[in-house]
């Protein structure tokens, strides 16, 4: 069946019929382009939506103070909550088992000045452990350490933005700046993947804030890291605890749900994975919609090649030739023609998503890709289809009788 | 060559059957050269049909060369074709994006002979029709009585053992049809078995037997003095 005569005779066949090769051809190809570019986008949607998570760490639970809304245990209502050193303490302390690491957070807004440039920054009094919550880069320099928070050093990280805000082509390291009346060392240069805002800040030790700030012991935010391994449930039953713990030790009633505040970011990445498998499903469902209009346009043109060649299939049988080899000649074109057609429209695909790449990040579709199984079995279920569309009228073809056939015109 | 005996055969249509041969006892010899005449509707066609294992007879027997021709399935009716018998049409048949030595050849490549000879066998038998300057050339180029001799070619070329021409020379003007019967003669004087359908009386004076057909039965069947084409052939 495979002979190098019967090639010969496909390829032959193939050349002289160039519009019926084509329509087949451009069928298949097109039907896996699309399924391609599709499956691509669909990728890269869901890409977009897990980077919006990717800027922070994802085992983070930041608690916020609020205010009273119950009295409780003779305290009245409206009280401002506050969070202080103990607290970071204590839950060192109390849940080692789930606990990665834990930081405070000081939020201010400093001027900040170097010779003569100056501007506000947000300015963070934070822990080192920070650095891993907020998946800060360091591009050089040193970030924050143990010492600088036990020292209270004058030490600062500046983002990627302040430093080329203040220090123009000028190296920040080892440089002094004031800072809100203080004067900071340079130890750091970060950059991060957030976005300008988040390469506009200033890291210093907390513990210096909180002297520079009258020897205070408060802080703003405590953001736990709880260990990955934990998983969606462990984190969910650590934040309850965790608010049970403040809640005790505040004196805020168990019901009040505004004396502190929670973000858990795995209740939101747990939402976006699941509106990412909802997108994956959608363009699952939109992609093999493609693939089945391919088949059914591959299978149309099977039919009406087939009606258009009933003669020649006539003539050929009449010459001698078997039913097996009138198939053969049928679904081997057709095989050849879909498989070729079908590789080309699945390279072409995978060229255009790459030549996208960044293209279409305005549409939130960042790095629209397809996996190479996927994109082969997808040709390989259009091939499939398409000689078994071939092979039901190729199959009746063979069983006209050839006086039949030879009186088509 | 070819034996028939008490062949029957009806068409249905839709309620109605159509009684078409109504027992055909007929003979051929090997060489011999036989027109079958008949007004249309006779059965002559169907009879060919029958012959050339396009279509099946329903009652009697066919031997052909000693071969007995029933409940053949498809694949051993392509096979006998290709092996017994040549085909000439009306319409010539041919495949139209084929040039015209690789329509001669195509019995033989259901024969599976080797590339090399059939190319070689082609251009033999497209030499005898006399058109080796045209083996290149597509159906559409050649002129009805070329698309005819090449046709004739493809028929010869699988060297069978009986050639089947229905008529032959119905597409043709009468010149081009003498010279279509000179080729067919000439074919015939090599020693090849030949039957014509047609209903023109002048071709089937070129033949050396003549068998008419009638509603269905064989009216008369006669061998004749055979009239050469060549004569009216420049």
């Amino acid at each position: 069946m495979f002979s190098r005569d019967n090639w010969r005779e496909i390829f032959q066949t193939i050349q002289k019929n160039k519009l019926r090769t084509f329509l087949s051809g451009f069928t298949v190809a097109l039907g896996i382009l699309i399924f391609v570019v599709l499956f691509g986008f669909g990728n890269g949607l869901i890409n977009t939506f897990q980077s919006f998570f990717e800027d922070d760490a994802q085992n983070i639970i930041t608690f916020f103070p609020g205010q009273t809304t119950m009295p409780y245990k003779g305290y009245k209502s409206g009280r401002q909550i506050e969070f202080d050193n103990s607290d970071l303490a204590d839950i060192e302390k109390d849940f080692p088992m789930f606990l990665e690491y834990v930081t405070p957070r000081i939020g201010r807004t400093y001027l900040v000045k170097y010779k003569n440039e100056f501007n506000n920054y947000s300015t963070r009094g934070v822990a080192p452990s920070h650095q891993f919550a907020e998946k800060t880069i360091i591009m050089k320099g040193r970030y924050l350490d143990e010492l600088d928070t036990s020292k209270k050093t004058k030490n600062a990280v500046i983002g990627r933005l302040v430093e080329r805000d203040l220090f123009g082509q000028e190296d920040a390291i080892g440089n002094y700046i004031d800072v809100g009346g203080s004067v900071f060392k340079v130890v750091g240069v970060y950059q991060d993947d957030g976005g300008d805002d988040e390469e506009r800040r200033i890291y210093v030790p907390y513990t210096t804030i909180q002297l520079i700030e009258k020897n205070t012991d408060k802080v703003n935010q405590i953001i736990v890291a709880f260990r990955p391994e934990l998983g969606y449930a462990g984190a969910m039953a650590f934040e309850k605890s965790l608010s049970t713990f403040f809640k005790e030790k505040k004196f805020i009633k168990p019901e009040d749900q505004n004396g502190i505040f929670v973000r858990n970011v795995a209740e939101g990445l747990k939402r976006t994975q699941q509106l990412a498998r909802v997108l994956q499903l959608i363009v699952s469902f939109v992609a093999f919609g493609t693939i089945i209009a391919g088949i059914i346009g591959i299978s149309n043109i099977m039919v009406f090649v087939v009606k258009e060649r009933t003669k020649e299939l006539g003539i050929r049988k009449a010459l001698g030739a078997t039913p097996k080899s009138v198939i053969g000649t049928i679904l081997l074109e057709s095989i050849f023609i879909t498989t070729i057609s079908g590789i080309l429209g699945m390279l072409i695909g995978i060229a255009i998503l790459s030549s996208l790449d960044k293209t279409l990040e305005d549409f939130f579709i960042t790095n629209p890709y397809i996996d190479m199984p996927v994109a082969i079995f997808a040709t390989l279920v259009l091939i499939i289809f398409g000689a078994v569309a071939g092979y039901i009228p190729a199959k009746r073809a063979a069983r006209i009788k050839p006086i039949v056939a030879l009186r088509d015109e | 060559m070819i034996q028939i005996k008490d062949l029957h055969k009806s068409y249905k249509m839709g309620k109605n059957s159509l009684h078409v041969l109504k027992g055909i006892n007929f003979t051929v010899e090997e060489g011999e050269l036989v027109a079958i005449m008949g007004s249309s509707g006779s059965g002559k066609s169907t009879l060919l049909n029958i012959l050339g294992m396009l279509d099946e007879l329903d009652e009697g027997s066919y031997t052909l060369d000693g071969v007995p021709i029933k409940n053949l399935n498809e694949t051993k009716a392509a096979q006998y074709r290709n092996k017994f018998l040549g085909f000439v049409f009306q319409s010539f048949n041919l495949i139209n994006y084929k040039s015209a030595a690789e329509n001669v050849a195509l019995p033989l490549y259901y024969q599976k002979v080797p590339r090399k000879e059939r190319q070689e066998k082609a251009l033999k038998y497209l030499a005898q029709v006399g058109l080796t300057e045209w083996a290149n050339h597509l159906p559409s180029e050649l002129s009805g009585g070329q698309k005819q001799r090449v046709a004739i070619a493809r028929a010869m070329a699988a060297e069978p053992k009986v050639l089947l021409a229905d008529e032959p020379t119905g597409a043709l003007d009468s010149t081009t049809s003498y010279e279509v019967m000179d080729l067919i003669q000439k074919i015939n004087d090599q020693g090849n078995t030949i039957l014509i359908v047609t209903h023109e009386p002048d071709i089937a004076a070129m033949c050396k037997r003549i068998v008419h057909l009638k509603d269905g039965i064989i009216l008369e069947d006669k061998k004749i003095e055979q009239v050469r084409a060549a004569k009216y052939v420049q």
